[in-house]
């Protein structure tokens, strides 16, 4: 699903030229679950970035589905996240004056889908992750797990292949986060790849592999198979 | 209203900003309010002192006589000088004279009665073509004609409102009315499209009131006609009243006091171009103002984008397209201007038409404060250029917003 070939990524801050990625090699297999864990500073949210085609390589490909995505256009761009990909974010982005209901929709109005049938499907995703009845409230009215699960459904509305999630958990308790990650286990289970970014061990560990980034390399990537083929059984 | 969906998104933006988006509004309608009040105000401006002037001719010199005020070829300042019934013959050879006419005003009468009905008002006589200089319109019955004129008849022409005092509903036509003990005979009613006063007024045969009224061959004015004449055109023949006139009189000819001489023509020009002058101004005030208006829009628009950036950006990770965040906002902005933009023509409008409504019929210098339709079109034009030049460049910003940086944006 996603093959990484020898990306580097480095910004220029002040007269440093900073090296944030230093060659990364990396192969997602469909249907896969994988964590990349780091410290700060370790360029886990820029491989996040490009992986979203949020940003782009300096060098190094980088396929998507097999398709080469290098040097698009906004348009293309822009078209390739709606289709492919799905993003959660440690801080929710939801937006604050649409309701719960009206955000989850929003990826499926960039879709083009009618209206009527745009909150159907996003009504279909609320009820998904337990949250119909408040369908109508604003991200402001919600809690934290409510706001990260209203989140997942607007990742999840437009059928991604992949869902990019950074740092889910980071600003929820450990109870909320549990959750949140067992659904995420759940959506993988229906056959979407799904890429989480963390600091937290136990959070990294409920995925099937583990990538450890240090300095702008990958250090080790341990498949996790007890784990995932128990976590696997036990929600089958 | 191709796409209804990206009008649902801008009326749930602007609902949920609703005093960003009244103010923004507002800045255009005030812009707008201020141009159609200042277009009306200057057209009924123009419009009052064309009216003014629709009550008379705009090509005629008016002669009246004064009082000497230096000493000419031995003479002694402080000499009265009287024009007399053949000095009309002596100016109507002038170089651009057409017609000429003479009207005296005779002060001595100023009660007029029919039957028991009793009124004051003006009598003016006159030689035929004074008519034409007052553009008299005869509601009915005939002007003074050359007739009434050669034969001395006592015949007079009365005002609307003339009529209306004296006659009430009765028919006033070849009635007789009595002009301080004299009867005359009504042969004609007029109207005036300039200001009442001149409907207050009646005139009679020169030649009659000359002899009724024991004038002799005396005369107050003397008018010219000067057909099609030009400003300049009419100055030669002004320079050539004063040599004509000062000459039989033994004037100084550039005595200021002796003569004077109402021009028209040159009068005339000096309030067209007087008005020129004001309906630039007018527009340069008016387009100042909607600039600063679209000024005021672009910038909220620039705050509008700062404050969204991180909606942007997380509207980008969705999946919109830059050309969606620019109409997005483009959109917004026109429709805030035109919208505002609308009402503020509206409110404008309805302003000029009421002040028109509750002005007093007769005031001077002003009537009928109004927009025409092709500005208030233009205005709208401008309006939604506006709003299309203030949106574009803060949804260009917009559209540029990297959603990397946009999302870190907290």
């Amino acid at each position: 699903m996603i093959k990484l070939k020898g990306i580097t990524k480095s910004y220029t801050v002040g007269n440093n030229k900073l090296e944030v990625l230093k060659g990364i090699d990396l192969h997602i297999k469909d249907g896969e679950f994988v964590s990349i864990m780091g410290s700060s500073g370790s360029g886990k949210s820029t491989l996040l970035n490009i992986l979203g085609i949020l940003d782009e390589a300096d060098s190094g490909e980088f396929f998507l589905d097999d398709k080469k995505i290098d040097s698009l256009t906004e348009y293309k761009a822009a078209k390739y996240r709606n289709e492919f990909l799905g993003f959660v974010f440690q801080s929710f982005n939801l937006i604050s004056y649409k309701t719960a209901l009206e955000n989850v929709a929003l990826p499926l109005y960039y879709k083009k889908v009618p209206r009527s049938e745009r909150t159907k499907i996003a009504q279909k995703y609320l009820e998904k992750v337990g949250l119909s009845p408040w369908e109508d409230h604003l991200p402001s009215e919600l809690s934290g797990g409510q706001k990260q699960r209203v989140a997942i459904a607007r990742a999840l509305v437009t059928h991604p292949k992949v869902i990019l999630a950074d740092e889910p958990t980071g600003a929820l308790d450990s109870v909320t986060s549990h959750e949140v990650m067992k659904l995420f286990r759940e959506i993988n289970n229906e056959g979407i790849t799904l890429i989480v970014i963390t600091h937290e061990h136990d959070i990294a560990e409920m995925s099937d592999r583990i990538i450890h980034l240090k300095d702008g390399i990958i250090i080790d990537e341990p498949v996790n198979e007890l784990i995932s083929t128990s976590i696997k059984s036990n929600s089958l | 209203m191709i796409d209804l969906d990206k009008w649902q998104e801008i009326f749930s933006t602007i609902r949920k900003n609703k005093l960003r988006t009244i103010l923004t509004g507002f800045s255009v309608a005030w812009g707008i309010f201020m141009l159609i009040i200042l277009l009306g105000s200057g057209y009924g401006l123009e419009n009052g002192v064309s009216k003014e002037f629709a009550g008379d001719a705009v090509n005629y010199l008016s002669i009246n006589a004064g009082v000497t005020s230096e000493a000419y070829r031995g003479m002694k300042p402080g000499r009265r000088i009287q024009l007399k019934v053949e000095d009309r013959e002596l100016l109507h050879g002038l170089v651009n004279v057409d017609e000429s006419a003479i009207r005296n005003v005779i002060r001595n009468v100023n009660t007029i009665s029919y039957k028991n009905q009793y009124g004051s008002f003006q009598i003016f006589s006159v030689t035929p073509h004074y008519q034409d200089l007052e553009a008299l319109i005869m509601m009915k019955g005939r002007m003074l004609n050359d007739n009434d004129e050669r034969d001395i008849r006592k015949s007079v022409i009365i005002g609307r409102l003339v009529e209306e005092a004296l006659f009430k509903n009765e028919e006033s036509l070849e009635k007789y009315i009595n002009l301080g003990g004299v009867l005359f005979k009504v042969v004609g009613v007029f109207d005036d499209p300039g200001s009442d006063r001149d409907l207050t007024r009646v005139y009679i045969p020169a030649s009659t009131g000359n002899r009724v009224y024991g004038l002799a061959n005396k005369i107050r004015t003397i008018a010219l006609m000067l057909g099609n004449s030009n400003t300049e055109q009419s100055i030669e023949t002004v320079e050539q009243v004063k040599k004509a006139v000062a000459e039989k009189y033994k004037f100084n000819p550039d005595d200021r006091r002796a003569l004077f001489i109402f021009n028209s023509i040159e009068n005339y020009q000096k309030f067209m171009s007087l008005f020129a002058g004001i309906r630039m101004f007018i527009w340069v005030i008016g387009i100042g103002t909607i600039i600063s208006g679209i000024v005021g829009v672009s910038n909220i628009m620039t705050i509008v984008v700062k404050e969204r950036t991180k909606e942007i950006g997380i509207r980008k990770a969705l999946g919109a397209t830059p050309w969606s965040i620019i109409s997005l906002i483009l959109q917004e902005s026109v429709f805030i201007t035109a919208f505002s933009g609308y009402l503020g023509l509206v409110s404008g409008v309805l302003l000029l038409e009421f002040i028109s409504s509750v002005l007093p019929a007769d005031t001077p210098y002003f009537s009928e404060p109004e927009v025409n339709i092709q500005v208030a079109l233009g205005a709208t034009l401008i309006l939604i250029i506006a709003g299309v030049l203030a949106g574009y460049f803060p949804a260009r910003r917009a559209a540029s917003v990297h959603p990397v940086v946009a999302l870190k944006d907290e």
